[in-house]
């Protein structure tokens, strides 16, 4: 039979441009360019390019550029190329179909419908360049109620664990394994320097990261790889994953392949064999099996750590979310449907679950409306893109926001999404050393600071536009937010009004 | 029953809620190396992320998540214990005069499970092995269905029968079993063997301890040599191999 797979891009190399340094044959892990010796050109195996973009960035004399592939589709809406594509490999391999990232689909972005309040006239706006303002979070559970000793100025109520941010960012959940340690470190560090946390995923804490243990989030899910009680009491905070938003409902497949000797030595499972994370954690099919887990965690590290429950953003977000609420988590996390992954089917990426927006504005309410959102933090992820986002999503409910995505855009992810194949050429999606050693932890961690100190920043500045000096009089303030282009069903989950109202 | 002329701390549990009982014996393992609970009430965790060189005798009933994240030394539960003993178990014995409930051993990468009587559903769930850690499950009775689902490693020795489901997605370790399962009963990916001098070896080893610590209670013990045992093991240890096309 033909092979009906035909190549998605095309790579272009500019002969006027082109000085032959071979650069572009040798940063590409997939083979994709040659050296034509007869004709001393280089050429290019298109069906082999996924538009890392990584041979673009290094091309010192901007000679290459990659198209869509040219070759026109038959001008059906149904039977888009891709559609076809998607067959064509399926037809070939009888495989499930494999992705990486966010879903790519077009659904709505609610973000980019809302749109943000600022002073005018009748309240003054406040310049942060000159006032201080608070972007400092703490995460955790609150008692009901806080008992002070006046004369002393002291709190008698013993508080629960807290997480103390100093701004409302962290790193979400992501595996060594799925990313290299090299990209795990850079985010330990810059989480330590901006004095937030990271979350070392389900694939267990390297010992090269234990230095980093006050800003580590550490996770149990369902594999429950690397866990033991020297892992929980390492970190400042534990998450249970229920779920991711690239893939609810189903667990995760590391390949054999992708577990050598060092991944092998932090999940403490052997090399060569496939990990698997079975789709539910079979000690909770219930709210009540989840409070068993939750407390069973709290005991083992005497309750002086949050524990934080992740899930992903599905139908009847609310209704769960309580119960996490009431399961005793002390932060629940919320993941979006648009939110990344190392590895998910296709098919799972692109269809199950809801978008983030929608998820955390219903949950905020709910909570709000059975009168216990204060005994726990919400934090939300899946596709947080900009400090805008962050102020958008704190102001529809969330303490403070994951992101991942972002962070690996900024040390060199071009969202290729073939974080599956371990080939990533800038270092972060693979375990092969001569791709690792691309990413200088040091150097990333720094992309990463400016990224996310330019962010705050830009919260600073809205939030001074508002008029609002700490973070905390921006939760859950939707009069700050304003639809566009929402229907009233949008708008009324999301609990804002018509720009103009 | 495991040798104890040592002294034994002794705490009353009574109908004591969990956070409190839990205080009460990690405060006793602190102060001793030896305790025994009595008049234990299904308070749950006991014994939750317990050191090497202390002992816990349990009398009464044991709660849900006994030994969860057990890092090392012994528990003895005179009874029976309920669901999920050994969570996420990194070292460590347990000894059980009686029955366990469901998934004991989920998780578990080292120490030793020893069950006198019948198990619950999903025991050995996702048990996973990792260089010198391997960990060992004994049942003397029957087990309930899915036994070793997802078996990453490790080993689960039934002296009973297996009910149904037994070890679907298993793909590491191996299950040893007193009684022949016909060919239906075994899950695709899966092979049944006889055993050899090295399984008879191990299972020697572990029955004998099965013997000894059970050797004060009235059932009939096992038998030691291993001959006439089959062996459950994982064609593949890469079940998805070929499962996905990218």
């Amino acid at each position: 039979m033909l092979d009906y797979i035909l190549p998605k891009y095309k790579v272009r190399h500019d002969a006027i441009d082109c000085v032959m340094c071979k650069k572009c044959v040798r940063e590409c892990s997939y083979g994709v360019n040659k050296v034509d010796d007869e004709r001393n050109v280089i050429v290019s195996d298109n069906l082999k390019c996924v538009n890392c973009q990584r041979c673009v960035v290094v091309c010192p004399t901007q000679a290459i550029t990659i198209t869509d592939w040219p070759q026109v589709a038959t001008g059906s809406s149904s039977w888009t190329q891709s559609a076809m594509q998607d067959i064509a490999k399926q037809s070939q391999t009888g495989g499930v179909l494999l992705s990486s990232m966010g879903n790519p689909k077009p659904y709505p972005v609610f973000w980019d419908h809302l749109v943000l309040n600022a002073s005018q006239v009748t309240n003054p706006s406040i310049d942060p360049l000159r006032e201080p303002m608070e972007t400092r979070v703490f995460l955790g559970s609150r008692p009901n109620m806080l008992k002070v000793n006046e004369r002393k100025h002291k709190v008698i109520t013993k508080l629960p664990p807290q997480l103390k941010l100093n701004m409302p960012v962290m790193f979400s959940a992501m595996s060594f394994g799925s990313v290299s340690l090299n990209t795990q470190k850079a985010l330990a560090i810059a989480a330590k320097n901006l004095g937030t946390f990271f979350n070392v995923g389900e694939g267990g804490l390297h010992k090269d990261l234990e230095a980093y243990s006050e800003n580590t989030i550490v996770q149990v899910a369902s594999g429950r790889f690397g866990v033991d009680p020297h892992y929980l009491n390492t970190a400042k905070a534990i998450e249970i994953k229920i779920g991711q938003g690239a893939k609810p409902g189903i667990g995760g497949h590391l390949p054999g392949e992708k577990i050598n000797a060092k991944v092998s030595q932090t999940r403490m499972i052997p090399q060569g064999t496939d990990a698997i994370s079975p789709a539910p954690h079979h000690d909770i099919y219930s709210i009540e099996d989840l409070r068993q887990l939750v407390y069973s965690i709290k005991e083992a590290t005497l309750y002086r750590k949050p524990i934080a429950v992740k899930v992903a953003a599905v139908n009847n977000i609310a209704a769960i979310a309580s119960g996490m609420a009431r399961a005793g988590a002390d932060i629940i996390v919320i993941d979006g449907f648009r939110g990344g992954t190392g590895a998910a089917p296709k098919r799972i990426r692109d269809n199950v679950g809801i978008p983030i927006e929608l998820a955390l504005a219903s949950v905020d309410q709910r909570l709000r409306d059975e009168g216990i959102r204060s005994t726990v933090s919400l934090v939300a992820g899946g596709t947080v893109r900009s400090s805008a986002d962050v102020v958008k999503a704190i102001a529809l409910g969330a303490d403070a926001v994951y992101i991942a995505s972002a962070a690996l855009i900024a040390i060199g992810c071009h969202q290729c999404q073939d974080c599956s194949s371990g080939m990533c050429n800038w270092g972060i999606a693979t375990q092969k050393p001569e791709l690792t050693k691309r990413l200088d932890p040091q150097s990333a961690a720094q992309r990463i600071e400016n990224m996310v100190r330019a962010w705050n920043k830009e919260i600073e500045e809205m939030m001074g536009g508002m008029g609002i000096n700490a973070i905390d009089s921006l939760r859950g303030n939707r009069l700050m937010l304003r639809g566009i282009g929402l229907n009233e069903k949008e708008l009324e989950i999301l609990g804002v009004k018509y720009a103009g109202e | 029953m495991l040798e104890s002329n040592e002294v034994f701390e002794t705490v009353d549990l009574g109908t004591s809620h969990f956070t409190e009982a839990n205080e009460a014996v990690r405060a006793a393992l602190d102060r001793s190396d030896n305790v025994r609970l009595v008049d234990t009430e299904g308070q749950r965790y006991l014994g939750c992320a317990m050191r090497s060189g202390k002992k816990l005798e349990i009398h009464g009933t044991p709660g849900n998540d006994m030994a969860c994240f057990m890092d090392g030394g012994t528990i003895e539960v005179f009874g029976n214990s309920q669901d999920q003993i050994g969570n996420t178990m990194n070292d460590g014995l347990i000894v059980v005069h009686g029955r366990c409930g469901d998934a004991a051993g989920y998780g578990m990468r080292g120490g030793s499970i020893y069950i006198r009587d019948d198990c619950g559903w999903r025991v050995g769930i996702n048990m996973k092995q990792y260089e010198d850690k391997k960990p060992v499950i004994v049942i003397g009775g029957d087990a309930g269905s899915f036994l070793g689902e997802y078996m990453a490693g490790g080993v689960i020795v039934l002296l009973g029968k297996p009910e149904r489901y037994l070890a679907t997605g298993m793909h590491g370790g191996v299950i040893y079993l007193k009684n022949r399962i016909d060919s239906d009963s075994v899950a695709p990916g899966l092979m049944v063997e006889e055993v050899d001098e090295a399984d008879k070896e191990f299972l020697n080893e572990v029955l004998s301890n099965y013997n000894h610590f059970f050797a004060g209670d009235t059932n009939e013990g096992a038998p030691v040599t291993g001959d006439g045992f089959y062996k459950l093991i994982p064609e593949s240890s890469r079940p998805y191999a070929s499962m996905y096309a990218s």
